[in-house]
């Protein structure tokens, strides 16, 4: 069953029933999930919990469908690892990487997919859609299989060949449109409305956005039933980095955990941070920009969930960094070094302003930070391809390997390394 | 009769500007502001147009000449990553 009982608008607290409808229609406010936290916190606890199964459908009280519906490719539940050789290269005592990088489709997206899937469903929509430059469109098309569901996937036609496959290998609907990003937009939106299609995130964006919940309840679970010192995530429409916090409170308000004093700090890279940039001038109210960065996954120029993730900033004591391009290769490149996971250029945006964070002393050595690490690293391959180390060539004979290493670490000696 | 829902963002320069009560004086456009914010380095306002389809394009045309931000949707970008 459910406990979920009303869409309710965020700015004028209007609610209106569960439906597949997204704004509030005397405000155009976002529409947000309430629930029933008492009959929640009869139904569960820690011990039920940790008798559900190893996905983040072990908190199916917690979720806006009904879980007979679910579609469940073994979705979240990802490990919480103690990323100890990363702390100390960037000066931390405490610092757990949340990985994942290890969902069915390889991101979070997961997250939100397997809920959105579930609630669609629920609903009787018999075909699902998504706008997406990857991670979205490899997770709605695996999902869609997955249910026998009619999908269809419009991405920018100048996409790289891998998330083209990433998608098209689930045989959705794969179409590519030409044009700019707003006209992208602009052209999803108007088919939302022609189309009786389940838009993840458009038509069940309220209950596709709360799947991002999850990973603060893993994170508190797998700390022990407790919340860190501060949590970095990183940021596109803000939606994941404002989730999290909003799972942290809702597992005190069911008597899970203490009251989080989680610091929530967010992630951007420089050539798409319109959240940073305002956090930066101290405004709530950020200005769209044109995306222009490596780190297409969080390429959102006019961020749905700008405003809410700014003011989270302001009530958690977090705060925004925003990192360049080269500082998003050199961090999935610490990542993979230091802990051996390859993460997608989010994460390296995620690492980058993490130690960003750490260096100037906003985060305190002394604080137990969660970097939330979103998506997997074969997705964005030409991102780092060119900043590699060239591999040894040799002939097939030890004194050809033995001369190649001589050379090898003479260079290292001559580069001063 | 069509119904259109945008977000105009204006930076600090346009703000002391009367580009709504412009646009409904020079084009067949009712204009209803459902949200708005301003402070300052930028102001926001989510409008509702109410005229023919044409109309309102034009409209918006304008206002984007002006220097004015226009998207659409009202609740940000719907391509995701």
């Amino acid at each position: 069953m459910t406990f979920s009982r009303a869409l309710r608008c965020r700015e004028c607290g209007r609610e209106y029933e569960l439906k597949p409808i997204f704004s509030c229609e005397y405000c155009f406010g976002p529409l947000e999930v309430a629930y029933d936290y008492d009959g929640i916190h009869a139904a569960i606890s820690r011990d039920s919990i940790e008798r559900g199964p190893k996905t983040l459908w072990r908190y199916a009280e917690l979720l806006p469908c009904d879980p007979a519906y679910k579609v469940d490719l073994g979705d979240g539940y990802t490990p919480l690892i103690k990323a100890d050789r990363l702390a100390k290269a960037i000066g931390l005592d405490t610092l757990w990487v949340k990985n994942d990088t290890v969902n069915p489709t390889w991101s979070f997206k997961d997250r939100v997919v397997s809920v959105a899937i579930a609630k669609a469903r629920e609903f009787g929509f018999s075909a699902i859609a998504c706008a997406s430059t990857g991670n979205l469109a490899n997770s709605v098309s695996a999902h869609a299989a997955a249910a026998g569901m009619d999908c269809f996937v419009f991405i920018p036609d100048d996409l790289e060949q891998g998330k083209v496959v990433g998608s098209g290998i689930y045989n959705p609907t794969l179409v590519t449109v030409r044009g700019s990003y707003d006209d992208v937009n602009r052209l999803c939106t108007e088919l939302s409305m022609e189309h009786p299609w389940a838009f993840v995130n458009i038509n069940v964006r309220p209950y596709y956005a709360e799947g991002s919940r999850t990973l603060g309840f893993e994170v508190a679970e797998q700390l022990g039933w407790r919340a860190p010192d501060h949590i970095v995530a990183p940021m596109a429409s803000g939606s994941m980095y404002t989730k999290i916090w909003k799972g942290l409170q809702e597992f005190h308000k069911v008597g899970l955990i203490d009251e989080p004093h989680t610091r929530m700090s967010g992630a951007q890279a420089e050539g798409c941070s319109p959240i940073s940039t305002a956090y930066a001038h101290d405004t709530l109210n950020f200005v769209p920009q044109k995306p222009n960065t490596i780190a297409r996954s969080l390429a959102i120029g006019n961020p749905a969930d700008g405003y809410y993730a700014l003011k989270q900033m302001q009530d958690t004591g977090g705060g925004a960094e925003m990192v360049t391009d080269d500082e998003v290769v050199e961090g999935i490149k610490l990542l993979a070094e230091t802990e051996g996971i390859f993460a997608e250029t989010a994460g390296g945006v995620t690492i980058g302003c993490l130690k960003k964070l750490v260096a100037s002393g906003f985060i305190k050595r002394g604080e137990e930070t969660v970097a939330i690490i979103s998506g997997g690293g074969l997705k964005t391959v030409e991102a780092v391809a060119d900043h590699l180390e060239e591999p040894l060539h040799v002939t097939p004979n030890a004194a050809a390997f033995n001369e190649a290493m001589r050379a090898r670490q003479a260079s290292l000696v001559g580069a001063g390394a | 009769m069509a119904n259109k829902h945008v977000r105009l963002t204006f930076t600090p320069q346009l703000v002391q500007e009367p580009v709504i009560y412009n646009m409904g004086h020079q084009f067949k456009v009712i204009t209803s502001i459902r949200m708005a914010a301003v402070d300052q380095s930028v102001g926001w306002v989510v409008l509702e147009l109410e005229g023919e389809e044409d109309e309102i394009e034009r409209a918006l045309e304008w206002t984007r000449s002006k220097g004015v931000r226009v998207d659409e949707p009202t609740l940000g970008d719907v391509v995701e990553g």
